[in-house]
């Protein structure tokens, strides 16, 4: 049996006294699609943040390539090969296409610091060259000259994926990657995360939207109350009555 | 915007801008000239004042943090080159090697505390950090900076190497650089030489990586950490990079007048500074010399106007309106410039947020749209403006 690409081993965190994560589970498969599902409030978020090292999880491990990620700063999980999309997108506003995406390209090639204050930032080729790259890939080389900040919405999160993309990381996290996006978007989104499917770049998608998760995801977690209650692939939580339930029902037993 | 990035074409431009620098400065004698300004001192603070705010906007303009308390650096740069004249020389290079190396050891400790935050809370630690270099000069630290009386050089200083060399000199000797004496021209063409090479290391940094990076830091940090840059320590080189720059200025401040006094790290210079920035425009290459040459100028020029002076200049209006328009002016020059500057400010801020490099920047729009008006609604309507990017797939 091949080991997984995360692991998340009996996962607890609570926020004063209140249990946010109780005893969650959860494995990532490499190349796979796994979605994160549950109502408002099951602790989605949280999960995520214990993920990326914004939070610690108070007992329990989170693996990664089998090393820890507890205890790890947000850049050094980066480091590690996890890049994530925030629930806004979060782009460099005043800065243009082309440095949002050459930013982590740099990060990628000369690690969390490194002191270059001499060289011209127009002479790193290679780095341009894949930031370039990324930009065509995504639709959005003709405008690599304008600021990020007057993009619409829907182009701001592809220019959050671009930034994902440059770096070739092995997990990509994805925060509610449609939400407050109008439908047109929504569905532009799908197509394009569709077609970075055929990258193989494992991904975990917190999601909302049925839609974009059984359009999306090879497997499925679903998350209530902190815990997991169900995990399978699509066909198989679609019929499950403890998730109808956990959505339409509110409370678990 | 794309200049950055044009490895070759951006490279050309970036010489052109500073050969258009180094002229414009070296012959600041000649065009101060008709506004009253080419006197050899005040030259010499408008290069100095303009080397102490490129290097501040180095850390305000590209990363954002308003550090209050950099005139502290100033002070250090001082009282470390006046202690270089006393011990071991007056020849101004080791001096300025030894203000270097102690303001950016200063920097180095007051930036890795003060940039454990951010925002308003950096802003009143490094104003916290210089208030406390600047009491601690006046009272325990007197030893090293005579206090009330300033830092001055002696008879009796004992100046090793120049004793060694040329044996015990009669006289305070005066600051030179190998026989040059730093007093009127010749210090101020030193003191324009370094602005011109601090200017050019601020434009090489500004579009280096390192620049990008601060540049992020100010934009987004939150998003730059998330991308596996550890943002700390780029904001501590730009801290530490601005601090050497404020002991240069300070170490030539005490070149061209051997003297530090504590006042020189009060909050009101660290105020200075920004006001310098801000009014020239902050992040832009060219806008903190701008804005400290404005800033010198209306210190030194209209706060030594007069009533005198106001009565020639409106002399040819009928008596009773000259005498209430020089009392309206009156208000402006000699104590009150503060005023003047102060409603310069105002109306720049409500105006022009950009400073003066952004009413450059609009003036020369202005006249490109005039020259191209036909071409102007063709521009508008050119794909890489339309709201939309993504849909051509």
């Amino acid at each position: 049996m091949t080991m997984a690409l995360l692991q998340v081993q009996a996962v607890n965190k609570s926020f004063r006294g209140l249990r946010a994560l109780s005893d969650v589970n959860l494995d990532v498969e490499e190349g796979s699609v796994h979605a994160i599902i549950g109502p408002n409030g099951a602790g989605k978020s949280t999960l995520l943040n214990c993920f990326v090292g914004r939070l610690a999880p108070d007992t329990g491990s989170v693996l990664f390539d089998g090393k820890s990620l507890v205890g790890l700063s947000p850049h050094q999980i980066n480091q590690a090969g996890v890049a994530r999309v925030f629930q806004t997108p979060e782009v460099f506003l005043d800065l243009t296409l082309e440095e949002n995406v050459i930013i982590p390209a740099l990060a990628r090639q000369d690690g969390p610091f490194r002191l270059n204050a001499w060289r011209r930032l127009g002479s790193r080729a290679a780095v341009r060259e894949k930031a370039q790259h990324v930009l065509e890939d995504l639709g959005l080389a003709a405008s690599r000259h304008r600021t990020a900040g007057t993009l619409s919405r829907g182009d701001k999160r592809r220019l959050e994926l671009a930034m994902c993309l440059v770096q070739e990381p092995k997990l990509l996290l994805l925060d509610e990657p449609t939400a407050g996006m109008s439908r047109a978007d929504t569905e532009r989104t799908i197509e394009l995360l569709q077609r970075l499917g055929e990258r193989r770049i494992t991904k975990v998608i917190i999601e909302h939207d049925m839609q974009v998760v059984f359009s999306l995801a090879s497997r499925i977690s679903v998350l209530a109350q902190g815990t997991v209650i169900a995990e399978g692939d699509p066909a198989a939580i679609k019929g499950d009555p403890r998730v109808q339930e956990a959505y339409l029902g509110g409370a678990v037993h | 915007m794309s200049a950055r990035f044009e490895a070759t074409g951006g490279a050309r431009r970036d010489h052109l801008l500073l050969a258009g620098f180094a002229l414009v400065v070296l012959t600041m004698p000649l065009w101060m000239r008709p506004f009253g300004a080419a006197y050899p001192d005040l030259l010499q603070r408008f290069a100095i004042y303009g080397i102490f705010a490129i290097g501040f906007n180095i850390l305000f303009g590209l990363t954002g943090y308003l550090s209050f308390g950099h005139a502290a650096f100033l002070g250090v740069g001082s009282y470390a080159a006046v202690w270089a004249f006393k011990l071991v020389t007056v020849n101004v290079l080791p001096a300025i090697a030894f203000a270097i190396v102690v303001s950016g050891l200063f920097a180095l400790a007051i930036g890795y505390m003060s940039l454990r935050r951010s925002g308003i809370y950096f802003s009143i630690l490094t104003l916290a950090f210089a208030q406390m270099c600047y009491n601690l000069a006046y009272s325990v630290l007197t030893p090293i900076t005579n206090g009330e009386t300033s830092l001055q050089m002696a008879r009796t200083d004992p100046r090793i190497l120049d004793t060694w060399l040329f044996g015990p000199s009669p006289l305070i000797p005066s600051t030179h650089l190998f026989g040059m004496e730093m007093k009127g021209y010749p210090g101020f063409y030193f003191c324009a030489v370094l602005l011109i090479v601090a200017f050019y290391v601020a434009m090489r940094i500004s579009r280096s990586p390192l620049g990008t990076m601060l540049r992020a830091i100010k934009s987004n940090q939150n998003r730059l950490n998330y991308t596996g840059v550890n943002s700390r320590p780029y904001a501590l080189a730009a801290f530490v990079i601005s601090g050497v720059y404020a002991g240069l200025a300070g170490a030539l401040l005490a070149c061209t007048d051997p003297l530090a006094g504590a006042e020189r790290m009060q909050w009101t210079a660290s105020g200075e500074v920004v006001l310098m920035a801000i009014l020239g425009g902050v992040g832009t290459l060219l806008g903190p010399f701008v804005g400290a040459v404005i800033i010198k100028y209306l210190e030194n020029i209209f706060s030594a106007f007069n009533e005198q002076t106001l009565h020639s200049v409106f002399g040819f209006l009928p008596d009773g309106v000259e005498n209430v328009v020089v009392a309206v002016a009156g208000l402006f020059v000699g104590e009150g410039w503060h005023l003047t500057l102060g409603m310069m400010f105002m109306l720049l801020v409500i105006f022009l947020p950009g400073g003066v490099m952004e009413g450059a920047r609009r003036l020369g729009g202005l006249w490109r749209t005039g020259v191209a008006a036909p071409r102007a609604g063709v521009r508008r309507l050119a794909p890489s403006d339309s709201p939309s990017v993504g849909g051509g797939e």
